[in-house]
């Protein structure tokens, strides 16, 4: 689990918020050999697209082979790779553990230091929800370790350029 | 005006040029055959034996016209069927509109019948595909899919509409044909290096593929191949663009390429890459390949760049806009020593001997050459004679040599012929084939029957599925499984049964007078050549290997 972020590669791309627009492009990093570590796709305030964050793992050669298939799609309107340091990323987390009535308060210390919070409690389980870069989720979890796990779930890593700019790497028209 | 879907559909087709499709009616297409079958005076509809020969048909129409090959299914099986041919189009970038019409939406993802998801069956083999939803959208979506097909690295595209689709109405209305779209002019800056690059080597060499006919680059790429003193050689899908015998063809390139475009290639210090992508086929040791070179790749798809081998340059752009920059930026060389040691290697190279009384594949290929000349178009199969007829065409134009170079699909001639035939009647057509390849298509006699096709095919009897035989022999101990399988079609009998003509060619002179007699009758011939089963496709180099492993006479082989 934690390989996966030893070194990830965030890739953001808009494309046309058509049916089938998803599968086509995971489809293609499956039909050539790509990884995806994680992915999510939601709509975006532009009603014409959607925007797919891919988390992905590769030397620079593979990355730009990535780059240049994703931009080359039809429905693909701008690709960038998320440089580190230029780039807010962020991953939602979601866990149900086993905590007996003992154990409460020192989860709720735990949640306190991840600015996690305690969606809902009973009598023995609780609901953790919490947002940081991968690595901050992995370290929770961690700490976590001690108290069962019942289920978990984690959104994949989504991302936003830092400054006043929107996306960089406008592919332009050329349907390459 | 109010049309149905249907009709708007068959109204988009003509205006944006079409005026032959191929394919093949049922359930799901009912509609859409009733609008054609209205229009039959502006637009031609071809039927096919089976879906799999329209695709094919379709595929051979774009590749000796240059236009976009349009084919038809009905929903389910008729789509499937239409995969291999989508394929074979996609991996060689052939433009291509294939129109697979499905269930109404009301009946889609209920396992209806003959209900198929093409749309997602064919995402991996397509440039782009739609499932339209709606009437409103469905001409401009053709239109759009036109566009996509024919611009930048052209492709095949598939349009699904549902038969609610085609049955609904809508206001249409006509537009002109959609143009292709250009990329941007390639980077000045780019050019001017890659000028100096060409200038200052001293042992350059070109290799141009199918890039150059889909960009109709070939008195270009002659120019630069002239000017600049350069020898050049090509990919199986180049084969054509500069004319046999040209004193600085070298040949094709790659496993059954000749000794001396190989060689050229392991020796250059400079390799101009012009529309190829550097297949496992061209680039067999893909970390050996031009060692010595720096690497100059002109391509109109920048993910070629640097996919498969690491070039030293990428220019993207359109060959022929490339070319027309860079021809005024290039110098006149004598490069003397370098022709001297490429010409002094021909004589090493492989060259066939005839035996007397005995048919063997170059002499085929020699009497099409001599009886048919330059008027033919050749069509091929996939599998030994594939090699041999790209080998001894002597191709002298592009789009007069058309096969299966990507995917390689063995069934992809018959079909391609027909289609070829439609789109240039005036051509002499000659399908040549083995008689493995053409036991998966030769149902399509019955299309060329029932159009009169004068479509040649000659059969290649060698009564072994010969390049599997090839590497059984070489690698695999002889072990011949399944490669021998027994058949003892009667092919004389067969198409004399689909109404054509049948003749045996089992000399070098009966295969001629067969030729010429089958060139002055209507309709399609079959002339069965038998050869032996163990002729080798050589030059040879084994996959992986490099031009050190490279053999070159029979001898050599045991």
């Amino acid at each position: 689990m934690a390989d996966t972020y030893t070194n990830p590669t965030v890739i953001v791309m808009i494309v046309e918020d058509n049916p089938n627009v998803l599968s086509r492009i995971s489809l293609m990093f499956g039909q050539r050999g790509f990884n995806i570590d994680t992915i999510t796709a939601s709509h975006t305030h532009d009603d014409r697209f959607t925007r797919i964050t891919i988390t992905t793992h590769g030397d620079q050669d593979v990355i730009d082979r990535i780059v240049r298939q994703t931009q080359k799609m039809v429905e693909v309107h701008k690709v960038a790779v998320q440089t580190a340091g230029t780039h807010i990323e962020r991953e939602l987390l979601l866990a149900k553990i086993e905590v007996n009535t003992e154990d409460r308060s020192s989860v709720r210390e735990i949640c306190e230091i991840y600015h996690a919070d305690i969606v809902e409690m009973t009598r023995t389980s609780m609901i953790l929800e919490m947002t940081g870069k991968p690595p901050r989720v992995d370290a929770f979890l961690e700490v976590l370790e001690p108290y069962p796990m019942i289920e978990m779930t984690r959104t994949g890593v989504t991302a936003i350029d830092r400054g006043p700019e929107p996306l960089k790497y406008d592919k332009g028209r050329t349907y390459a | 005006m109010l049309l149905t879907g249907a009709e708007i559909a068959s109204e988009v087709l003509i205006e944006q040029g079409v005026t032959d499709i191929f394919g093949y009616p049922g359930g799901a297409a009912l509609n859409l055959y009733d609008a054609l079958y209205d229009r039959q005076d502006r637009i031609h509809h071809h039927i096919t034996a089976h879906e799999q020969g329209a695709s094919h048909a379709a595929d051979g129409y774009a590749r000796s016209t240059g236009k976009v090959g349009v084919c038809i299914s009905t929903s389910g099986p008729g789509a499937t069927n239409l995969v291999t041919g989508i394929a074979t189009a996609y991996m060689d970038s052939i433009p291509m509109i294939a129109i697979t019409c499905n269930v109404a939406q009301s009946l889609i993802g209920k396992d209806s019948f003959q209900e198929v998801f093409i749309t997602g069956v064919t995402m991996p083999i397509t440039k782009y595909n739609v499932g339209i939803r709606s009437v409103n959208d469905l001409a401009d979506t053709i239109r759009e899919c036109f566009r996509i097909a024919k611009s930048g690295r052209k492709g095949p595209v598939l349009i699904d509409i549902p038969k609610d689709v085609l049955l609904a109405k809508c206001e249409y209305t006509p537009a002109e044909p959609i143009k292709t779209e250009m990329p941007a002019k390639p980077d000045p800056a780019l050019i001017a290096e890659a000028a100096k690059m060409i200038n200052a080597a001293e042992r350059p060499v070109l290799c141009f593929g199918g890039g150059a006919i889909s960009a109709d680059a070939s008195k270009q790429i002659a120019s630069l191949i002239a000017d600049g003193h350069i020898p050049a050689c090509h990919t199986i899908m180049g084969t054509g663009v500069v004319s046999f015998g040209d004193e600085h063809d070298l040949g094709m390139v790659g496993m059954h390429g000749s000794l001396i475009a190989n060689e050229a290639i392991a020796e250059a210090d400079l390799l101009i890459a012009a529309g190829i992508r550097f297949s496992d086929r061209v680039a067999l040791n893909t970390g050996k390949f031009a060692p010595n070179a720096k690497i100059l790749q002109f391509d109109i798809d920048p993910s070629e760049n640097s996919k498969n081998i690491n070039v030293t340059s990428f220019v993207y752009g359109d060959l022929k806009d490339c070319l027309n920059e860079l021809l005024p930026l290039i110098e006149k060389k004598e490069r003397k020593e370098w022709f001297a040691r490429l010409n002094g290697l021909r004589e090493k190279d492989y060259y066939p001997k005839s035996i007397p009384g005995q048919l063997r594949p170059h002499e085929i290929m020699e009497i099409i050459g001599e009886v048919v000349g330059e008027d033919a178009v050749i069509v091929t199969d996939v599998g030994q004679h594939q090699m041999w007829a790209a080998q001894y065409c002597k191709a002298t134009r592009p789009r007069g040599f058309i096969t299966s170079g990507g995917l390689g699909t063995m069934g992809f001639g018959y079909g391609a012929a027909i289609g070829t035939k439609f789109g240039v009647p005036e051509a002499k057509v000659i399908h040549i084939t083995g008689d493995g390849s053409f036991h998966m298509n030769m149902n399509e006699a019955c299309t060329a029957v029932s159009n009169d096709l004068q479509v040649i095919t000659v059969i290649m009897d060698n009564k072994v599925l010969g390049m599997v035989h090839q590497w059984q022999n070489l690698f695999f101990n002889q072990h011949y499984m399944e490669t021998e399988p027994g058949r003892r079609t009667d092919y004389k009998k067969v198409i004399e049964g689909f109404g054509g003509h049948g003749f045996e060619g089992d000399t070098p002179e009966n295969f001629r007078k067969a030729l010429e007699e089958a060139l002055t009758i209507q309709g399609p011939s079959w002339i069965r050549c038998p050869i032996d089963p163990d002729e080798f496709v050589l030059p040879m180099i084994p996959a992986g290997k490099t031009v050190e492993d490279i053999v070159v006479s029979e001898e050599d082989l045991y």
